[in-house]
């Protein structure tokens, strides 16, 4: 091999610091076209839907018209179906993430519910839905319910909230569980005075980011049978003549965000596009809130914990 | 456990014990009872994969009843609802490919220099905040980028491609490939960040430029965690349903061309749903086998990630 002179060694050594440079270039610009997609979308509805930012909007219901619909029905269905959906999700969720941590012996059973859980998150939305379609809506008889909805949105968003609970509870030193044994406490009680409440901003983080994604699903509320021109409300309990029920509303017909969206986007006349670009950033502006309380939630445990 | 709180119970019976201990059967009695309550939690998982696979199938073995599995898979025409019916699921199948190809061409690429980039290149307060940045981005609703891919995306491709129509796999497939960029990355970068400094100090103290080591030696010591990051953006092309069925059309189209417009399994069931179909009648039993069959698509593609995965495994 023949040895290289100072100046081919620098060449060389340029050459490689250009490559590096323009690669260095690529991923910036990959980063803000990512960013600036992001940036351009929220501009479009802005712009777009700007006419509609008035509050007449958030309290009409759909309508023929195009200026006088708004999101009443959807935003308040869209309430309703998350509060089923986290009054189900977030006890079986815990409960499931602690059995897991806490419980679990390492057997087959252990394992087949772990491959499981892993296996389920890579299901796609749809299939819920045609699962929520089969079982709820037809063998339970829910119907095309808000139980229903928020029942399939439970179980699609279980595995995230299983998953953040177990790395919470796994963040914990084992230290805290002999210390609470050793003064006499149960498995139970070690977990409800200690481990709980030590992992609840973990779980936090999990239940707000998997309700974000619960928020914004389309597709398995539509497979269950969802309408999308819905002009009323569900019954308010104790409300009416004659009065409903406490739980009442539970087996209403409803509509979600962003099957309103869906069904403004869709139609020919332009007039409604207005309308889906304002309830389309009413949605993301649901969305972002809830993942940036997440993204902070997680940043300030990440500072405020050691152990 | 057991065995102190019997014998904690036998000595309620010889000495005087404070009652706080003389309760300790019943704590017990509470200690399984409350593991059964957590195990029963756990177990709804597999209860919903279970369920899963049961609507797929029965409904499923319903629809093969009437039509031959040879049917379904060799016909060339869609047209459940219409008195002529055909059943020929690759027509759809073929829509779902497309768009989930042009999807990947995207994804894919972008993905990984991302990944390179903030796990080689990017100092950490780049890193910091570009990361949630990106999950922002994965967490936008697919309602909100198929309202994008249409209204936006679509018009501004018609001016670079004047032939395209309204509704293509072409605007979809790339809007869902923007979509799906945060996963790959975020899931690469882990991986790139998992392997050990010394690997990569080892390759400076050789000469070698930051550049080479990412792609000499840092992608090749990550190459099974960015192809599982690979396999979870295939998957989760294959199983988008919004994007397609606003932006893609869903006229059932046998193509291999994104610049037609076509349905996918995904936005087949979508259309279906939104119309009546009564309980029962073929028509509703048509979108739990193409449910199956998207099903069996993903089944296949994670299947062969977790074989990727266990061959190209790297242990540092």
């Amino acid at each position: 091999m023949k040895a290289l002179t100072t100046e081919e060694i620098r060449a060389v050594i340029a050459r490689g610091k250009l490559r590096d440079n323009l690669f260095k270039a690529l991923g910036i610009f990959c980063l803000s076209f990512a960013l600036l997609v992001i940036v351009a979308l929220i501009a479009d509805m802005v712009i777009k839907g700007s006419e509609r930012f008035t509050l007449d909007f958030f309290l009409n219901f759909a309508s023929r018209r195009a200026t006088q619909a708004g999101i009443l029905s959807a935003w308040v269905g869209s309430l309703l179906v998350m509060f089923v959906t986290a009054l189900a999700a977030v006890p079986l969720g815990v409960a499931a993430g602690l059995y897991l941590e806490e419980y679990a012996k390492r057997n087959w059973i252990t394992t087949v519910i772990e491959i499981n859980i892993t296996n389920l998150a890579a299901v796609p939305s749809i299939v819920y839905g045609l699962l929520a379609l089969g079982i709820f809506v037809y063998q339970f008889g829910f119907g095309q319910s808000i139980l229903s909805a928020g029942l399939t949105l439970a179980l699609l968003i279980l595995p995230i909230i299983i998953v953040s609970t177990r790395e919470a509870i796994r963040a914990i030193p084992a230290m805290i569980r002999e210390g609470s044994m050793a003064v006499g406490a149960t498995r139970w009680q070690t977990c409800r005075y200690h481990i709980v409440p030590y992992a609840m901003p973990g779980i936090l983080t999990g239940v707000i980011i998997g309700l974000a994604r619960a928020i914004g699903e389309t597709a398995p509320i539509i497979t269950i049978g969802a309408l999308t021109f819905i002009a009323f409300l569900p019954p308010a309990p104790f409300a009416g003549e004659p009065a409903a029920g406490l739980f009442d509303w539970v087996m209403a017909p409803f509509t979600v965000m962003p099957i309103q969206i869906f069904n403004w986007t869709s139609r020919p006349d332009p007039a409604f596009e207005v309308n889906a670009a304002a309830a389309g950033f009413v949605l993301m502006a649901m969305v972002l809130s809830m993942n940036a309380v997440a993204i902070y939630l997680r940043y300030k445990m990440r500072k405020n914990i050691k152990w | 456990m057991n065995s102190t709180a019997m014998s904690l119970k036998a000595s309620t019976d010889l000495h005087q014990v404070s009652d706080r201990l003389s309760f300790s059967a019943m704590r017990n009695w509470k200690e399984r009872l409350i593991e059964a309550v957590l195990l029963a939690a756990a177990a709804v998982s597999v209860l919903t994969t279970l369920g899963i696979v049961y609507v797929l199938l029965s409904e499923s073995v319903r629809f093969f009843e009437t039509i031959s599995i040879i049917d379904f898979l060799t016909d060339t025409q869609w047209t459940p609802l219409f008195d002529d019916a055909h059943f020929g699921i690759m027509v759809l199948v073929s829509g779902t490919l497309v768009s989930s190809f042009v999807a990947l061409v995207v994804a894919i690429p972008v993905g990984t220099v991302i990944a390179i980039y903030l796990s080689e290149f990017a100092d950490s307060r780049v890193r910091e905040v570009a990361k949630p940045v990106l999950e922002l981005l994965g967490g936008i609703p697919t309602i909100v980028f198929g309202y994008f891919a249409l209204l936006v995306v679509t018009p501004i491709l018609q001016v670079v491609l004047p032939g395209l129509p309204g509704f293509s796999l072409l605007s979809a497939g790339l809007v869902m490939g923007i979509m799906i960029v945060p996963y790959i990355s975020s899931l690469s970068e882990d991986a790139m960040r998992a392997v050990p400094m010394s690997m990569r100090e080892g390759s400076y103290a050789m000469g070698a430029t930051r550049l080479y080591t990412a792609i000499h030696v840092v992608v090749p010591a990550a190459i099974s965690g960015l192809a599982a990051s690979y396999i979870l953006g295939i998957s989760r092309a294959v199983g988008e349903t919004m994007i397609l069925a606003v932006a893609a059309g869903m006229q059932p189209n046998l193509t291999w061309n994104p610049m037609e417009p076509a349905a996918t399994i995904t936005s087949y069931i979508v259309q279906v749903a939104l119309g009546d179909l009564p309980h029962g009648s073929i028509g509703y039993q048509t979108i739990f086998a193409a449910g199956l069959t998207l099903l069996l698509i993903t089944l296949v593609f994670n299947i062969l990630g977790q074989w990727l995965r266990a061959k190209y495994r790297e242990n540092y």
